[in-house]
């Protein structure tokens, strides 16, 4: 496959970089443990869901919670923060979207317009 | 299922403008062009931080300090949002940062010009931020879902950014001989530099189509480049201020601005690593990294300590 040749903003491929030195000193060690990854979730509003909004990397949750305060709310975006560290997250596969999704599809019965009622009948 | 069938799945997903996210089955290619492309983003928003923090302890007046002080938090910000997309696509932040301050990865090369003096901040988010949000308002609709929220994000952060570096320059604009100077002197530095942001032209990069193909890209360098050039021949007017290019002329039958030659031996000089700032943003960033260790060390120290406490506790 054709690698890409073009070159858009922040997008300077590999093989046309150079000249930079390499400095050692900067390379975080390998025995450097990083931050663990948290995924944020903001309530915008009282009354309304919190939802989820980005992730960040922070020692512990309070920490994190004080990282997204700072990242997503400097404009009032948020009345409410959770925050939970991503490795507690289990995510449903896409390959088994067939299985898990599929069998609601021919349930219509389960929509209101599914049921034709007469004119007379009002608000329902 | 056969990797054609995948390929042609993921295929007719993005032509029918279906986002693809992490979990989703993607060709490797795109996954990389990807992770490099968002890598750089973010590189380039934390990068961009160092010319403008450079004034901030001079700005003119409290306000003015405090409007910038805003703005490169904003930058700081977007960084964070690009690296979590970048993550999503399973690169470390780590290496991400170790790629960029060992210069591997790349950012930006308008962040290697440096700021002179208080009218380069105005011309930086007049300019700069101009040419960035025309990229990334086309952003918002690329095909890779994380990246296309991050975009949705910061563009909605991106106005003010240059709303503040056009009023910055009104004022200068309006005000003493000396500051008129200044005003169109910053413009005639980073005309030049913003123009580049866009990239080499479409003529001299010919393996381009994959990239639109998979709706990473949706709009050519040159088309974002002749609509930026639009927008600012006008708008240099209300500062009765002028562009640094003899050739640029309304052309009747475009309908567009004709304008002169990019410098694209300079466009490559600065992306080699031989601009005017170059070595001084990466020594930055790394003396930054360098003496952070601490803290960094620091606070997981911290947290295993307050956890312990808490396992007592219970
Ligand atoms: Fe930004
Ligand atoms: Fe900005």
């Amino acid at each position: 496959m054709n690698l890409i040749r073009k070159f858009y903003y922040g997008d300077i491929p590999d093989e046309k970089a150079g000249g930079n030195e390499i400095s050692k000193s900067s390379q975080s060690q390998p025995d450097e443990k990083s931050w663990p990854l948290w995924e944020v979730f903001i309530r915008s509003k009282q009354g309304l869901d919190h939802k989820h909004c980005g992730s960040l990397h922070a020692a512990d949750a309070q920490m994190a919670i004080e990282n997204a305060r700072d990242v997503y709310t400097r404009r009032m975006e948020g009345v409410s923060i959770w925050v939970v560290e991503s490795k507690y997250i289990t995510a449903s596969n896409p390959e088994e979207a067939g299985e898990l999704y599929e069998p609601a599809k021919d349930k219509v019965y389960r929509h209101p317009t599914f049921y034709n009622l007469p004119d007379e009948v009002n608000h329902m | 299922m056969p990797v054609q069938d995948l390929e042609k799945k993921f295929q007719e997903k993005i032509d029918n403008e279906v986002k693809i996210e992490p979990k989703d089955w993607m060709p490797e290619a795109y996954r990389k062009t990807n992770l490099r492309q968002i890598s750089q983003h973010a590189h380039s928003e934390v990068v961009g931080m160092l010319p403008e923090g450079n004034w901030i302890t001079r700005a003119p007046s409290l306000k003015r300090k405090a409007i910038l002080l805003a703005k490169v938090q904003d930058e700081a910000g977007h960084g964070l949002y690009l690296y979590s997309a970048a993550e999503t696509l399973g690169m470390g932040r780590d290496e991400m940062i170790n790629d960029l301050h060992s210069g591997k990865a790349k950012y930006s090369s308008i962040f290697n010009y440096p700021t002179l003096t208080w009218a380069d901040i105005g011309a930086i988010g007049w300019l700069v931020d101009g040419a960035a949000i025309m990229n990334q308002v086309m952003l918002t609709r690329t095909s890779y879902g994380p990246y296309a929220r991050a975009m949705v994000r910061i563009c909605k952060e991106e106005s003010f950014h240059q709303r503040q570096g056009f009023e910055s320059l009104l004022v200068l604009s309006r005000g003493s001989k000396e500051q008129k100077e200044m005003c169109q002197d910053a413009i005639n530095r980073w005309w030049w530099p913003a123009l580049m942001m866009f990239g080499p032209k479409d003529s001299e990069s010919s393996h381009s189509e994959q990239s639109m193909l998979w709706k990473i890209k949706r709009k050519s360098n040159d088309e974002l480049r002749q609509n930026f050039v639009d927008m600012i021949a006008e708008q240099v007017k209300v500062l009765g201020m002028t562009l640094p290019d003899p050739d640029l002329k309304w052309n009747e039958q475009r309908k567009h601005y004709d304008f002169g030659e990019i410098n694209w031996e300079e466009f490559w000089n600065v992306v080699k690593g031989n601009g005017p700032c170059n070595k001084q943003r990466l020594d930055a960033r790394r003396k930054a990294h360098d003496e952070g260790k601490w803290v960094r060390e620091a606070a997981l120290a911290y947290a295993a300590k307050k956890a312990a406490e808490r396992k007592d506790a219970a």
